[in-house]
Parts: C-alpha cells; sequence; structure tokens
C-alpha cells in the first residue's frame, strides 16, 4: 500500500534543492553539446512555470527557450469572439463559457464588456454546469462557447452526451476546439523556426497519449519530451533534452509518468470522436490559417451546432492580427517579446494588441509579468 | 487553461460522480471520462469538474525517491567541496 501523501504531488516536484540539482546536472553535461539548444515549450502553461521560477536563469546560455501557441485562450481569433458576442446579443439566449474567455477582446468588445451591458452571459466552472442552466430556462437557448486543446475537448463531447440522453434540446454548442500537433507543425513546417527540441503539453498528452507528437519527432528530427508542470518536471525534461543530444538522438520520453502513457486516455478519445470532427480550416490568432487544425460536431448532430443554426446571423468577416504585432515571429523563436515595438506600451494585458498577450498563459503576458521591462 | 490540480478521491456515488479532496476544499467531478475501476484514497487529475486520468502513485514515488538521492548526492558532493575548501585554507595557513 502506497503511503505516498497528496501534498508531496506539489511540495516534492517542486523543492528548490532538487531544481539545483537539476540545473547543476544540466550546466555539467550542456558543455558537451555541439550546437545550442533551442527548446520549444509548447503549452502556456510551462512558459507560466519557466518565468514564474526563474528557472531560465540557473540553465546556461546555449540552452535557450521559445514560447509556442499552446494556449487556447491567446490563439482564438477576433472573429470567433465575435460571433460569441453576436450569440450573446440575440434575445432569449444565454451564453455560457470557461472563464478565460469573458476578458478576451473581440473586434470592438468582450463578453465581460457585453454582459456589463445587460447580455445574459455566464462562467462555467465546469461544462456539466450548462445542464443545469439549461434545465432552469426551458423558455430560453443555452450556447456553451467552447474552448480549449485537447484537455478539454473530452469535456464538451460528454456534455453533448449527457444533453442527448436527457433529452435537453435547448443547449447548443459553438465548438472552438484545437489540436495541438497541427499547430506546430505549422511554426515548423518551412524550416525558418529555430527550435530543435520539444517540451510537449503535460494534459493534452494525459488526454491524448505521447503518441500524437511521433510525427514532430521524426518530421523535424528533434527530441521531444512530454513534461509535466512542476518546476521539477521542466529541469527533468530539459536533462533528458540534453542528454538525448548528447548521445544523439531524437526520441519521444515521458518526463510525467505518474499521468501521461503513451496511448492517453481511450476513453476520451473515444468521445470526441464520436462526436467530433477536424475542421477543413481554422485561423488561428498570431499564426494565420491552419488545415485541419481544429473540430468541429459531426454533420449528426447539427441540430445542436450554434453556428450551423445561426450561420446567417453571425458575422464572418475575418480580422487580421495588428500590423505592429510580430507575435507570428515569437512564436518561431525569430524574435523575444521585448523586441516588440508595442510590447508594454501599446500591448499589455489589459489592452492585448496580439495573441501573445492576452492570457496569463501567453509569453509577452508572461514577460509582462515576470520580467518586467 | 490546461492546468489541472491532483485531488484524492474521498467518496463515489451511484451517478458516477466522485467527491474529491483538494488541499482542504472538497468538491465534486465527474467520472465520465475514466475507464479504471477507482476507490477512494486513489488520487486523480482533475480538470473543468472531470477526472482526466489516475495518478500512477508508483511512478510518482519513483521519481521523488530518484530526486532525494540526487538531492542527498548534491548535499554530500558539497560538504565534500567545504571540506576540501577548509584543508586547502589550512595548507595556505601552515605555508
Amino acid at each position: 500500500m502506497s503511503r505516498l501523501e497528496l501534498k508531496e504531488l506539489y511540495t516534492g516536484f517542486r523543492d528548490a534543492g532538487v531544481i539545483k540539482a537539476l540545473a547543476k546536472q544540466i550546466c555539467t553535461e550542456a558543455e558537451k553539446l555541439c550546437e545550442p539548444l533551442c527548446i520549444m515549450e509548447v503549452c502556456g502553461g510551462h512558459t507560466h512555470t519557466i518565468m514564474k521560477y526563474g528557472l531560465k536563469q540557473l540553465l546556461p546560455q546555449s540552452i535557450e527557450f521559445v514560447h509556442g501557441p499552446g494556449c487556447p485562450v491567446c490563439i482564438m481569433p477576433k472573429e470567433r469572439i465575435d460571433q460569441a458576442i453576436a450569440l450573446s446579443g440575440m434575445k432569449d439566449l444565454i451564453l455560457v463559457t470557461l472563464g478565460d474567455m469573458l476578458y478576451v477582446p473581440g473586434s470592438i468588445s468582450s463578453l465581460a464588456k457585453e454582459r456589463a451591458l445587460g447580455c445574459d452571459v455566464r462562467a462555467l466552472y465546469s461544462p456539466m454546469d450548462a445542464l443545469a442552466i439549461a434545465q432552469q430556462n426551458p423558455g430560453k437557448t443555452v450556447v456553451y462557447f467552447a474552448i480549449g486543446f485537447e484537455t478539454t475537448t473530452p469535456m464538451t463531447a460528454a456534455l453533448l452526451q449527457k444533453a442527448q440522453e436527457k433529452g435537453i434540446k435547448n443547449l447548443l454548442f459553438h465548438i472552438n476546439h484545437v489540436l495541438v500537433p497541427p499547430a506546430v507543425d505549422a511554426i515548423m513546417h518551412d524550416g525558418e523556426a529555430r527550435v530543435n527540441a520539444f517540451i510537449a503539453p503535460s494534459h493534452v498528452s494525459v488526454i491524448s497519449g505521447a503518441k500524437i507528437y511521433r510525427g514532430i519527432c521524426e518530421n523535424y528530427a528533434t527530441p521531444v519530451v512530454v513534461s509535466g508542470f512542476e518546476p521539477v518536471d521542466v529541469m527533468q525534461s530539459i536533462a533528458m533534452i540534453v542528454r538525448q543530444k548528447n548521445e544523439q538522438r531524437c526520441e519521444l520520453e515521458i518526463e510525467y509518468s505518474r499521468c501521461v502513457t503513451m496511448e492517453g486516455n481511450l476513453k476520451a478519445q473515444e468521445m470526441i470522436r464520436r462526436h467530433m470532427k477536424p475542421r477543413e480550416n481554422f485561423r488561428w490568432r498570431g499564426i494565420g490559417d491552419i488545415p485541419f487544425s481544429a473540430l468541429e460536431l459531426k454533420a449528426e448532430f447539427e441540430h445542436y451546432d450554434a453556428e450551423k443554426l445561426f450561420a446567417e446571423q453571425l458575422p464572418h468577416q475575418k480580422i487580421d492580427d495588428h500590423k505592429l504585432c510580430i507575435c507570428a515571429k515569437i512564436l518561431k523563436g525569430l524574435a523575444k517579446p521585448k523586441e516588440c515595438s508595442v510590447f508594454g506600451t501599446a500591448c499589455t494585458p489589459n489592452q492585448p494588441l496580439g495573441s501573445c498577450m492576452v492570457s496569463s498563459e501567453g509569453s509577452c503576458n508572461a514577460y509582462y509579468r515576470y520580467a518586467q521591462v | 487553461m490546461c492546468l489541472s490540480i491532483p485531488s484524492k478521491i474521498v467518496a463515489i456515488d451511484a451517478q458516477n460522480i466522485a467527491t474529491v479532496e483538494t488541499m482542504g476544499v472538497m468538491r465534486e467531478v465527474s467520472l465520465d471520462l475514466i475507464s479504471e475501476v477507482l476507490e477512494t484514497g486513489d488520487y486523480i487529475l482533475i480538470h473543468v469538474g472531470f477526472a482526466m486520468s489516475k495518478i500512477d502513485k508508483k511512478a510518482a514515488e519513483e521519481s521523488l525517491q530518484m530526486y532525494s538521492e540526487m538531492l542527498e548526492a548534491m548535499q554530500d558532493e558539497e560538504r565534500r567541496e567545504l571540506i576540501e575548501a577548509d584543508d586547502a585554507c589550512e595548507k595556505r595557513t601552515r605555508q
């Protein structure tokens, strides 16, 4: 019988001594590196850990980070937010979404501003809470504005399944679920990006399994290590990458073995497959159009699809990123946030111009908070 | 956004809803996305009201054990360095 205390899952992976020991080990082994390491941490959660715990400062000059596109709030294009805002303004409609989405600006407003003006917009702790809202408001239509990477997608599918089982007809979905591997491909495929190793997301991998990165590992001949979110996890993953490089290996490894397997959560994957299919195209804020990089409801669930049912009332105009914004370069590792002419001046967390400043997990936002100019 | 919290299962009801404890806070989460059999005392990762996976206690313990050995080795080495520095200091004084 295991005697592992729950709190050790936090404290054990945040221990300052262990971080120091790993830093020492990395510094020694990094002396043998043949080329500088340019590691992309794909997920915004890792960017946050690196900045919050000052991990970069513990590492040698030869190891650099490129902060990837893995924040579903940051990459949401303004036209999708405009659609949510249009829905929230409709008569007898309640728009529900996860709290992260409320403050993200669309072309002229945000859901929080619309709520202040009297629209019925509600933040959910769990997608399941949408069921009760729909049941309590039989005369109204409830639309769940669904966001998130692979991590949050099965929960939307589970909600749809429950709505069917309970015969709830007034709950609709506006699906904005996006996928990690196509976004990484979009950044890497032209060969411009300087990235030569990856720290892969923690909880996307819990659902999808580490197997989804095999293509990245093979196509770009880079080490990929699936890492947990705690600082010790991130340092250990960097140590694993350095070792792979020194031994001239390019392999897919799992550091976060307490939660991630190669196969992932098969039941959750099946739940997604049953309800959703790849979307032909999705426009990412900061990157642009990426084919098959997002999901939509399957045709048989069209009667639940707010995007289809309200197609004529929703705005479809594409909105470009601000012309001064260099998010695309930052995402490719070709520039750092501080090189952007509007960073911290015209573009701040309260008034973001570019995708990387939008949520606390965006790279510009993290630099603004933890490494201010 | 993709953050998740390790929690301990306190009870499971007939609707497949678990009561979990997270650092002293109790809440309810759906087990609909989990295929394996869970029981009270298990640790799970939760995300927006759902359990995402069971935490492999053995793997966590192995990692923590490896880190504690690494820490000990570093502390031994630091102690040895201190002693060596001290010895060097004595030699210098004798000279």
